[in-house]
Formats: structure tokens, C-alpha cells, sequence
């Protein structure tokens, strides 16, 4: 069994269908990219492992329990952590609050110091600014919070949208390091990219998702060399 | 002038007790997004808890908080956990959820008129309890002190408030909830379950409102009514969701009603009162203390 297994899944928005049975799977200690253009259902399948979104059809399993069903809350607190795309910080709290807020689930509530202490030893920044608003922080900082976030809720999986929208590609190089060296700390990682390039050299494996099907899948680096890959996502 | 002053003093101190009225519908605005229609019949029901605590045991009237705060906090709680929550479930991608509004004006006519059926429509008070009509003298000013015991506990009651929101597990994960739920739910929160608890302090702090009033004011079953029109206006002036702007809105109110009779006819107090409410609607549409934030 599988560390999370996605089984035929399928993802309706009201009625329209974006996710048609889909299955994959995560092994524990890897880092898998999900990569794919505008509208490919990446952020939908992200939403339905963290429980935002439940499948009309088929099986999710986790730690080889059945979580298809369950709530967000109930699936941070099993170690699933989603850190949403476009941020989605508490913007009028301090950057302090915001991850402390990040440690709610009971499993990280316990060592809550211990790993904000080590939030803050991975990204010292935030410790610079912890008493300021989220609001203020530019684009990057805000990123990070939103990593450091995730991370104070002790995920056993961690699951980026999108980390690098929207930044300038010096800031885009320093998250992609971040999350490298959070999967180098032994934190399982799904990360969802438009950034091809980026996700996938710094991926064991990766998926390929077009149209709400998995359209190709395979070691990070067989993706990377693929012709079809390199013309239709790297413009090479 | 030194009526004026005195006039002043006694209406910021009932102005503090018309925020404290508020306070409960700015904290249940600023979680829910939920105008609460009820407000006004909560603080209706902690006025009779409070009523017949005192009148049972015959204690001061502040000692009835030890049993209104608890009864009135799992009242607003159960109420949002049976009542308003299937709703908001079946609402929820619903950005402001009106069915919600007309539910909780279907609690206030039911609380009303359940009242009213039970307990009858005549006014009811405490007759000989040690704060009725004392006044306090400083000079030549008279300062009532039932008001003042209320603008202590309006104001230690914002400031328990604020400090818990800012400093609790809890507290945190309710301002979260407010400011983005699905994110909020996404940090493990139960928004749900905020609801209930943010619902019951809102309805705690009616229960405080009321043991504030219930010293010097009647009791009748629609005796919330006047409160939640002055709330709806104190929120609104003070910034929906400020807790301090609840208070000062509060106290804005309270300074015109008691000064503006020393110049003019008494109702012409209600049309500055709302004069000012639609200024500041023009003019600030967020309210005088409120954020600009868009949730």
C-alpha cells in the first residue's frame, strides 16, 4: 500500500466534470510534481486530498485509511497539509499569529515552539517581520509565510499550489530551495507547478495532468527529457 | 455648564452599556457574517435570567454573571449548533447567506412571543436591589451609579474579549475563521465549530449587557427591540466586526441622547442619531473605527 493512493476518481464543480478517473499515488519520502496548463484540474485534484472537495466517484486513501469523505480539518489532523494557492493568508494578523494559527491540529499544538523555532531557523525572514501584519509583506515574504504555515502544522504530507505564481524568478528560485530542503528534512511533498522546469528537477516523479486526465507519468527526470514535454511545456 | 458635563458623564456611561448591547453583534457579524436579527431578544432572555437569579436568591445583581454568563454562552451556543448551522451548511458556498438573516429573525419573533406567553406582557423590575436609584455625588454633579458599575463591566468585558481573541488558541483560530474560512479549515479548524463558540460569546455578552440593565431598567418581553435598533446603528457607526468601535459607537450614541435634550426637544435626538448614521455611511461607509478589508 501506497503512503496516498488516489484511486478513479472523478471531480465534479456543480456540473461540470474536471477530474475524470484519475488515479495516482504518493510514496512516503518522495516529492512528486503535478504539472500541467491553465484549467488541467491540477489545483481541483489538490483541493480533493485536503478535503475541500470530495470525489463524486472513486477511493482516496491515506496511510491506508479511507479519506474520500473527510472534512479539511480531519485530514490535517491525519497530516495532510494543503498550503493554498494565491497564499491565502490571514491578511489583518501578524505574521507570528498566522503560524501559530498553522499549528491548530492537535498533533502540532504540542510542539508548537519547538517548530516555530524551526520554521524560523528554515526561513529567518519570517522572524524579522513575525510582529508585522501578513498585509505588509511583499509578495515572496508572504509565500514564505504561507510555507512556514503549512510546515508549523507538522504535515506528514505537504501539499504546494502553485508556490511560484505570481513572484519575480529570483524569489521563485529561493521557494523552490525552501521546498527542497523541506523534503530534504524527510517531509513528504506533492507539489502543483506551472513552472515545469523548476518543479520537476527538483521532483523524483512526476505526473502529467491534461484536461483532467493523467496524460503521462514517470521518474522527474525521464519527464524532463521527454520530446512531447519539451515542446508543449518548455516551449524547447 | 455643569449639567452639561453632567449630562455627558451619564451618557457616555449609558452609551457604554448600548455598546456593550453591540458588542455581541459586532463579534457575531465579524465570524458569521451574519447579521443577528436575535440580538436584541438574547439580551431580552439574559434580562429574565438575570431578573429571577436575583429575585430567587436575593444577592446583588452582578453576582447574577456566575449564572447568566454560562447560561447564556451554551444558549447562543445550542442556538447556532441546531438552528443556524444546517443552514449555513446548506448555504455554505454562499458568500452572505441570507436565509440566515430571515432565520434569525425568526428566532427573535419566536423568543418574543414565547415570552410574552409565558411571561406575560407587564413590566417587570427589581424593586429593592442595593444599586436602584443611587447616585454618586461629585459637587454638584449626580453620576448614577447602576450606569457606572455598567461602563466598568462594558469595558472590562471589550477588554476580556479583545485580549482572549488575541491571545488564545482558540481566540486566534476565530479571528482566522473570520478572515478566510476555507483557509482557516484548511489550518484544521473546524469553522462550524467556531461558529458555535464566536455565537456564544456574542450571546455571553448579552447576558452581561442584560445583568448591566436589569438594576435599573424594565423588563418586558419586547424590551430587545429598542436595543437592536441602537445596536444595528452602533455597529455600523463603530465599523462592523470592531469591538471598539462597538464601545465607542456605543458611547457616540449615549453622549447625544443625554446632551442634545439640554437644546432641543427630546425626539429630535433620534433624528441626529440617525443623521449621523447616514453621514457616516456616506462618508465612510466602513465606519469610524472599522477596517477597509475586504473578506
Amino acid at each position: 500500500m501506497s503512503f496516498l493512493e488516489v484511486n478513479n476518481i472523478d471531480v465534479y464543480y456543480g456540473d461540470v466534470q474536471v477530474i475524470f478517473n484519475l488515479s495516482m499515488k504518493v510514496e512516503e519520502g518522495e516529492v512528486v510534481s503535478i504539472i500541467g496548463s491553465n484549467g488541467a484540474g491540477k489545483s481541483t485534484l489538490l483541493k480533493t486530498i485536503s478535503g475541500l472537495m470530495h470525489p463524486a466517484k472513486g477511493e482516496i486513501l491515506f496511510e491506508d485509511s479511507f479519506v474520500q469523505s473527510a472534512p479539511p480539518e480531519d485530514m490535517v489532523e491525519r497530516g495532510v497539509t494543503q498550503v493554498p494557492e494565491g497564499r491565502r493568508l490571514f491578511m489583518l494578523m501578524s505574521v507570528k499569529d498566522n503560524l501559530i494559527v498553522g499549528a491548530y491540529n492537535s498533533r502540532a499544538g504540542r510542539h508548537m515552539n519547538a517548530t516555530l523555532e524551526e520554521v524560523y531557523a528554515l526561513l529567518p525572514k519570517l522572524q524579522e517581520r513575525e510582529d508585522q501584519l501578513a498585509i505588509t509583506l511583499s509578495g515572496g515574504e508572504q509565500q514564505m509565510v504561507a510555507v512556514g504555515r503549512g510546515l508549523m502544522a507538522k504535515p506528514k504530507l505537504l501539499m504546494l499550489d502553485e508556490p511560484s505564481l505570481g513572484l519575480a524568478p529570483i524569489l521563485i528560485k529561493d521557494i523552490f530551495q525552501t521546498v527542497r530542503k523541506i523534503a530534504d528534512q524527510g517531509t513528504t511533498v506533492l507539489l502543483v507547478e506551472q513552472d515545469v522546469k523548476h518543479s520537476l528537477s527538483l521532483s523524483d516523479r512526476g505526473y502529467v495532468l491534461e484536461h483532467g486526465r493523467i496524460a503521462m507519468e514517470g521518474p522527474a527526470n525521464e519527464l524532463l527529457d521527454d520530446p512531447h514535454i519539451k515542446t508543449a511545456y518548455l516551449g524547447l | 455648564m455643569i449639567y452639561i458635563l453632567e449630562d455627558a458623564i451619564n451618557g457616555i456611561l449609558m452609551g457604554s452599556i448600548y455598546g456593550l448591547t453591540a458588542l455581541g453583534l459586532t463579534i457575531i457579524f465579524g465570524v458569521l457574517k451574519v447579521i443577528n436579527f436575535a440580538h436584541g431578544s438574547l439580551l431580552m432572555v439574559g434580562m429574565y435570567v438575570a431578573l429571577w437569579v436575583v429575585s430567587f436568591s436575593g444577592l446583588h445583581p452582578y453576582l447574577a454573571l456566575i449564572v447568566v454568563v454560562p447560561v447564556m454562552y451554551l444558549f447562543g451556543y445550542c442556538l447556532q449548533d441546531v438552528i443556524i448551522k444546517p443552514i449555513f451548511k446548506a448555504e455554505k458556498d454562499v458568500r452572505e447567506p441570507i436565509t440566515v438573516i430571515v432565520v434569525t429573525t425568526g428566532i427573535w419573533y419566536i423568543l418574543d412571543n414565547l415570552t410574552l406567553l409565558i411571561f406575560g406582557p407587564q413590566y417587570r423590575n427589581l424593586p429593592d436591589n442595593p444599586l436602584k436609584g443611587k447616585m454618586l455625588e461629585i459637587g454638584d454633579m449626580m453620576i448614577s451609579v447602576p450606569k457606572l458599575w455598567g461602563f466598568i463591566a462594558a469595558v472590562s468585558t471589550a477588554a476580556a474579549v479583545y485580549w482572549y481573541f488575541q491571545k488564545t488558541r482558540t481566540g486566534r483560530a476565530i479571528r482566522a475563521t473570520s478572515l478566510d474560512r476555507e483557509a482557516a479549515s484548511l489550518m484544521g479548524i473546524n469553522q462550524y465549530k467556531i461558529y458555535n463558540v464566536a455565537f456564544g460569546i456574542g450571546t455571553a455578552t448579552a447576558g452581561i449587557a442584560a445583568v448591566t440593565l436589569v438594576p435599573f431598567y424594565n423588563i418586558f418581553p419586547t424590551v430587545g427591540v429598542l436595543f437592536d435598533i441602537k445596536g444595528f446603528i452602533i455597529v455600523v457607526l463603530g465599523g462592523l466586526g470592531s469591538m471598539g468601535g462597538a464601545i465607542l459607537g456605543g458611547i457616540i450614541i449615549g453622549m447625544i441622547e443625554s446632551i442634545a435634550p439640554q437644546f432641543m426637544t427630546a425626539t429630535w435626538t433620534e433624528a441626529i442619531v440617525y443623521g449621523l448614521f447616514l453621514v457616516v455611511l456616506f462618508v465612510k461607509p466602513s465606519g469610524l473605527f472599522g477596517v477597509k478589508y475586504d473578506w
